[in-house]
């Protein structure tokens, strides 16, 4: 599902921010991002990545300037429709946020519910894609019984389950080792190939080199755009991936149980991504 | 609501909040004893009033004649046997007087030792118009020195006494409500500062206020009903015995309580009103509190 390329999903115009009479953590941002897009946004720490991300995800307001989503001057767009398309934005947080009082299963659960999804929907969908993220076996477990690794992956599920139109990441591959880094990475390209924007923060320049995508890049509150060497599939006509997906789905339904604890079998499940179509 | 009993948030393990059913039930307790005080006095006025209505006390003032007196009396009588509106009447003999009077002259005093206006009870048919006034005139054109008293200002007192109480039950009650309110607010916004977190993970999830609101307000019906409950536990032993005092007592003193169907439903409507104010105050207060976020 590819929106038309011409209207950008995510638009900043002459965006400021401040914290209260601090110094502009960001001055005169602007950029669009089209939809199916794949962007890493790096910087320095304390560049103003993560106050960028929460821009978008609308948890601050700008001091100044106009940022849109969706085509929505957010400004302008009253309190009561925020929620609605704070659901289009799936977020993994750098810390996780997940909520420790309940299961896996629950955490993942949330946006579903919030969307007041049907609780068979809920089920099921749950159920899947916690298996599919090699959790199937500890769906009751609560946060804080599991690995970061584990976390990790429940609050990717969390962010996705609702299968959203953009997908932010602040430092995903910042609590783990590389490997586990580039399977998530692996899974993000897999969820862009389906038509999901992808703005991923990182400081990792080994990372952002070696995929090649197109960088924001933010130095010192200013954001320079630098265009990738590689294309993202999300924006191209899907027809020629479709291969490569369903390949995956068969090897998934034999390998995802009781291999949790196996890197191996872990990374095979992330590179091939299978099964995305099956939950999304 | 469609969720059932599900909550997002471990609302039921604050432990800030375990104090809120019984606080909750020391509220509905005394809102339960100051309305069902209010009941009854409300109960008694209106048989005070019943007891009253319709009935004169007719005074013979005495004079220096004893004898002039009676004949007086007699006078008296004859009028009142004639008027088409009474219903019956009754002149108090003497021992009754000296009875009346003896908590303050003692058991021995002599009829002769002082001069004492001689009462006649009278009873109006019901339906008539006959006032003090219209009989008094009625009266003054056959005897002289006779007083009649419609017991007008006895009663409006008493009213005005009631009223008062009334009044005041009125006050307590609402300082229990503003009470109640106080301490469900100030519950609220503890839970909303040990939540913040995940409320915030809700709220960027795309929850709507609403979405959140209601679990906190679920939760402090729940509070408020236990506290109700407990408070009507509380209170209705405690009528009971007051029911069983009044009985044993003098009962014109105390009248026994004879509630009806609508005044229990009265009082446990009490419990159930602080319950939902409990859970309404919980409503507002996240709400007012998440208008705040962006």
């Amino acid at each position: 599902m590819i929106a038309e390329i011409d209207e950008p999903i995510v638009r900043f115009e002459n965006v400021g921010l401040r914290y209260g009479l601090g110094p502009e953590v960001l001055r005169d941002v602007s950029f669009a991002l089209h939809p199916g897009s794949f962007h890493f946004l790096i910087g320095e720490s304390g560049a103003g990545k993560s106050s960028l991300l929460k821009l978008i995800y609308l948890a601050l307001r700008p001091t100044r300037g106009a940022i849109s989503l969706f085509g929505r001057d957010i400004a302008a767009t009253p309190r009561d429709a925020l929620p609605p398309m704070r659901r289009k934005v799936g977020v993994v947080f750098q810390e996780f946020k997940l909520l420790n009082h309940l299961s896996a299963f629950d955490n993942v659960a949330l946006p579903m519910r919030v969307a007041r999804a049907k609780r068979k929907e809920v089920e099921k969908h749950v159920t899947e894609l916690l298996a599919w993220v090699g959790l199937k076996d500890h769906m009751k477990a609560r946060p804080p019984t599991l690995s970061g690794g584990q976390q990790q992956r429940v609050a990717i599920a969390r962010a996705v389950i609702s299968r959203p139109s953009l997908l932010l990441a602040d430092e995903p591959t910042g609590n783990v080792d590389d490997q586990m880094g580039y399977r998530l990475i692996h899974l993000f390209e897999e969820l862009n190939r389906l038509g999901t924007t992808v703005i991923i923060a990182t400081h990792s320049q080994q990372l952002v080199e070696r995929l090649g995508y197109a960088q924001l890049k933010l130095a010192d509150g200013d954001l320079s755009v630098i265009p990738g060497r590689v294309q993202p599939e999300g924006l191209s006509p899907v027809a020629d991936r479709v291969d490569g997906a369903a390949k995956g789905a068969q090897e998934t339904k034999i390998s995802a149980p009781d291999s949790a604890e196996q890197p191996a079998a872990e990374e095979d499940r992330f590179r091939d991504a299978p099964g995305v179509e099956n939950y999304l | 609501m469609i969720l059932a009993s599900r909550s997002d948030l471990p609302l039921d393990r604050d432990e800030h909040s375990r104090f809120l059913p019984w606080l909750i039930a020391f509220m509905v307790f005394l809102s339960i004893l100051a309305v069902a005080g209010m009941l009854m006095l409300y109960a008694t006025a209106s048989r005070w009033d019943a007891g009253v209505r319709g009935t004169f006390t007719v005074q013979v003032v005495p004079t220096e004649d004893a004898a002039a007196d009676e004949a007086r009396l007699n006078e008296v009588l004859t009028v009142l046997a004639t008027a088409p509106e009474i219903a019956r009447y009754d002149a108090l003999d003497e021992s009754r007087l000296m009875r009346l009077l003896e908590p303050w002259l003692g058991a021995g005093a002599e009829r002769g030792d002082l001069p004492l206006p001689r009462l006649i009870d009278v009873e109006l048919k019901q339906g008539t118009d006959l006032t003090a006034a219209n009989l008094g005139q009625r009266l003054s054109g056959r005897v002289k020195g006779v007083t009649i008293d419609d017991h007008r200002v006895w009663l409006d007192r008493l009213v005005r006494m009631i009223e008062t109480f009334e009044a005041l039950a009125l006050v307590v009650l609402l300082f229990i409500v503003l009470a109640t309110v106080g301490t469900v607010v100030f519950t609220t916004r503890t839970g909303l500062a040990i939540h913040r977190e995940a409320i915030e993970v809700l709220h960027l999830i795309g929850a709507h206020d609403n979405y959140i609101a209601r679990q906190f307000a679920r939760r402090a019906l729940g509070l408020g009903v236990l506290g109700g409950l407990l408070g009507l536990g509380l209170a209705l032993p405690t009528l009971w015995m007051l029911a069983y005092l009044a009985a044993s007592l003098d009962e014109r003193l105390l009248p026994d309580i004879g509630f009806g169907l609508w005044h229990w439903g009265l009082l446990v409507a009490l419990p159930v009103s602080v319950a939902l104010i409990a859970m309404t105050t919980a409503k507002v207060t996240v709400l007012r509190n998440l208008a705040r976020m962006l």
